[in-house]
């Protein structure tokens, strides 16, 4: 298979002997750029008999090509600047209520399981819209679909990506989402105005999940509760060292960079890439928001940025454009941050906290810091988390990978680069939407510049700690349990699906339940030497006991911390360690990459009081 | 500037309108339709044959204003996914009922036209026992593989690409005024793929209640 994929057709001969023609030429790169040759990130531009990828193509319309646009115009939308707005509690009326408040207008048909253990104490009214979105200078304004602050009467404009909301275990929260999308016809295109909100990968029960068949329609609303609670809180299974007495739950299994997006089955793909996501912080007694207390991280929001990545296409006219008959995956050749074209931050010469996310719909990135103008230096920075949660350390690395829907929070100190410009550079080779192409690394410079950092801010004190002195944030719990269940899943394709063991998803097939309070082990393979899928599991992280049958990788493709995405390479294979506690009811398991995943690429399992013992469900 | 073969630039002046698009932005003339840029992009106006010997458009007799599948297939097919497909959305045809032909029209596209004839393909559909409202359609070998390509039954491997089979197990679903679109495995159980049909049909007239 991996012979027969770098098989060339003529036509991709033909490209690849026009780019070495250029290169022989000897066209600079403002040659190209006047030509239109070369993108502003500087990177071909994807046309047949130019681009391999596009050779492959019967036709130009098959390729994203979008239009051109500026790079580093935009100023990166941040919370620290008001630019990325930040969710404010409301008061809701009428008054949340355990079981559906059906009368009221509410699309939920379960009754809360932990609503009056876990009473909310703070409430958001957000609301789901289109409305008028800027991506660039150079793009027309697009219809987008976002989340709005406040109720559809208070008719606040649309974030994209959402507002962020700021969570703090111990403090259990409500969210009364309302869709108010566009009917049907009104969709620009592409997208279902019914929606389901997934916290990903919030300890939620499965009514507040955002599961993706328990979605709701346009005029509807939906109350999500969200517990904000330590995993373990209602489980008396194997207290491990680390239980708080008085809270419960495992502070080990303390989260901190969520993030929430539309989930409808079928339709997910479409609805995210409309705009529908957002972040969820999850603050605690030592990850504080405050650098001055606790681990000493930096503050939010001066200090610590949340960046949404999404590559976009864009159609002639220069409109979002979705390519509905892709199975694959979709690339696009624009990338966003936090909703910006390639945009510009300004910083101080001290630590950020950078929360990095890559948000799809079906790209891999491997992030580096580039300095232009020193290609040869190394410049290396902490990463601090793996999706949600906190490494036991930090880890020094010269680069991220991530993969869709994965986080890592990182720290880079910017005081050796006073006066100088930085740019955040994807290194990371990707012909389409299958996966990364043989994980080749460009060479620096010649990657995708997604963001340009300039480091132009005034000298501040910095009270965070530095990452090289931090020896622990938390201990990784116990693995050394025996699991009362090995199960195997096979992800593959069928030709025309994407499949879990040789079957595709359907709401009402639970294929298998977990029991309550245990301990289960799982062992993911990919059949298949093509795609590389990022495996999504809901509810509780894993720990990664082994990889192709070897310890996970740290640096630079850390999977060794608590995690919830499996980056499941080709033909790979990996055995991963869950308990599952405190909540009851359907979660999915699914790929991340949201084509994949749209074509039944999923699975529901259920977690009951007693579980069964499937082996291959 | 450096001397360049014909080869290359003709592939670099197929590109001058794109450095121009800075400029155009102000003046681009508004909005064609989303629902034109589908049409434009996956819904050619082809002419094709159905297996009851009619000559039709592909956009305007068998998408347009109507709620759709559409699959692609062959008679003969090597690796016997086809029968089984085809048997799959026959049951999928019962659960539909009276809707397929009134406003659900069902279409299985052949991939290999210089052998699937409308003679063919009738035969074919009356050996599975299909019913009104499901089409199978055949054409030139040129359109029947634009219209593929299109529709985006592809791979980005060439070479699983090359292989009609391969392109058999999909099954694309939509309801072409509303402009929804997605799709689901032809062999999902049938149940599943009436209900994934149900999310794109016409709005409920039952009004949802004001937020
Ligand atoms: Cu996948």
């Amino acid at each position: 298979m991996h012979l027969l994929k770098h098989q060339w057709s003529r036509l991709a001969r033909t490209a690849w002997a026009n780019r070495q023609e250029i290169i022989k030429a000897g066209l600079g790169r403002r040659d190209l750029f006047k030509m239109g040759l070369l993108t502003s990130a500087g990177y071909l531009v994807a046309k047949r008999g130019l681009s391999t990828r596009a050779a492959y193509a019967d036709d130009d319309d098959n390729v994203c090509s979008s239009p051109p646009t500026r790079a580093f115009y935009d100023l990166l939308p941040t919370p620290r600047d008001g630019t990325m707005k930040i969710q404010t509690p409301t008061t809701l009326t009428p008054t949340p209520t355990a079981a559906p408040n059906t009368a009221a207008g509410e699309g939920r048909k379960i009754t809360h399981q932990a609503f009056t253990q876990f009473a909310p104490q703070k409430f958001y009214a957000v609301t789901q819209r289109a409305g008028y979105v800027s991506v660039s200078p150079d793009l027309p304004l697009q219809t987008l679909w976002g989340f709005a602050i406040g109720t559809p009467t208070e008719n606040k404009p649309i974030d994209v990506p959402g507002p962020v909301y700021v969570a703090h275990y111990g403090e259990p929260i409500l969210v009364r989402n309302f869709n108010q999308l566009p009917a049907q016809d009104k969709n620009g295109g592409f997208g279902l105005p019914s929606v389901s909100t997934h916290l990903h990968n919030g300890h939620t029960p499965s009514e507040s999940d955002g599961n993706p068949c328990d979605f709701f329609e346009r005029g509807y609303f939906y109350d999500q509760h969200y517990p904000n609670v330590l995993a373990g809180v209602l489980s008396d299974h194997q207290a491990p060292p680390g239980v708080d007495p008085a809270t419960g739950g495992d502070i080990n299994e303390a989260m901190s960079t969520l993030w929430y997006h539309d989930h409808r089955v079928d339709f997910t793909s479409q609805n995210v890439y409309k705009g529908l996501a957002g972040f969820y912080l999850l603050f605690n007694d030592h990850d504080t928001s405050d650098e001055n207390t606790g681990f000493h991280l930096p503050s939010f929001p001066a200090y610590d940025i949340p960046m949404m990545f999404a590559d976009k296409c864009f159609d002639s006219s220069g409109k979002l454009f979705f390519d509905l008959f892709n199975l694959d995956g979709i690339l696009g050749d624009k990338f966003t941050v936090n909703g910006k074209i390639q945009p510009v931050l300004h910083v101080s010469p001290r630590r950020y906290r950078f929360r990095w996310l890559d948000a799809g719909p079906s790209r891999f990135y491997q992030f580096f810091l580039t300095d232009l103008t020193n290609l040869s230096a190394h410049n290396l920075f902490w990463q601090i988390s793996s999706d949600g949660n906190l490494l036991p350390k930090p880890i020094r690395v010269e680069s991220v990978r991530l993969s869709v829907a994965e986080r890592a929070d990182v720290i880079i100190d910017f005081a050796p680069f006073a006066g100088k410009t930085l740019y955040l550079e994807n290194r990371l080779k990707q012909d389409d939407g299958r996966g990364p192409t043989d994980h080749e690394i460009r060479s620096a410079g010649q990657g995708n510049l997604v963001l340009k950092i300039i480091v132009d801010g005034p000298t501040v004190a910095d009270h965070s700690q530095d990452p090289a002195t931090i020896t622990k944030f938390y201990d990784l719990p116990s693995t050394a349990v025996t699991p009362r269940v090995k199960r195997t899943f096979v992800f593959s394709d069928s030709g025309g699906g994407w499949q879990i063991n040789e079957r595709f998803f359907a709401c009402n097939d639970i294929r298998f339940t977990v029991q309550e309070n245990s301990v289960e082990q799982w062992t993911l393979i990919n059949d298949g030497g093509e795609w590389e899928h990022p495996i999504h599991i809901h509810f509780e992280e894993f720990q990664t006991l082994s990889i192709n049958g070897r310890a996970p990788a740290t640096s630079p493709l850390v999977q060794t911390g608590r995690k919830d995405v499996l980056r499941l390479e080709a033909d790979a294979s990996a055995t991963l360690f869950f308990r599952f506690r405190d909540f009851t009811g359907k979660y999915p398991m699914h790929c991340h990459n949201t084509i994949h995943e749209d074509h039944a690429m999923m699975l529901r399992f259920d977690i009951a009081p007693i579980g069964d013992t499937r082996q291959s469900p | 500037m450096p001397t360049i073969t014909r080869r290359t630039y003709l592939a670099l002046s197929a590109l001058a309108p794109v450095a121009a698009g800075l400029l155009a932005r102000e003046s681009r003339s508004e909005d064609i339709s989303s629902r034109d840029v589908i049409r434009n992009r996956y819904f050619p106006n082809l002419v094709l044959m159905t297996h009851e010997g009619r000559q039709v458009r592909f956009y305007d007799d068998l998408i347009k204003d109507k709620i759709v599948t559409i699959n692609f297939m062959y008679t003969q097919c090597e690796d016997g996914r086809c029968p089984v497909t085809t048997a799959n959305l026959v049951r999928v045809q019962k659960l539909l009922g009276s809707r397929v032909g009134r406003d659900i029209f069902m279409y299985s596209f052949t991939l290999a036209p210089e052998h699937d004839t409308p003679t063919v393909l009738k035969r074919y559909a009356k050996a599975y026992g299909v019913g009104p409202g499901w089409t199978f359609v055949t054409g030139s070998p040129r359109d029947m593989e634009v219209l593929r390509r299109k529709l985006g039954f592809v791979w980005a491997n060439p070479v699983r690409d090359a292989k009609r089979s391969s392109h058999t197990g999909n099954l694309r679903y939509g309801n072409e005024p509303l402009q929804l679109w997605s799709a689901c495995p032809a062999m999902a159980k049938p149940e599943w793929i009436a209900e994934s049909i149900s999310w794109v049909d016409w709005p409920k007239t039952t009004a949802a209640k004001p937020g």
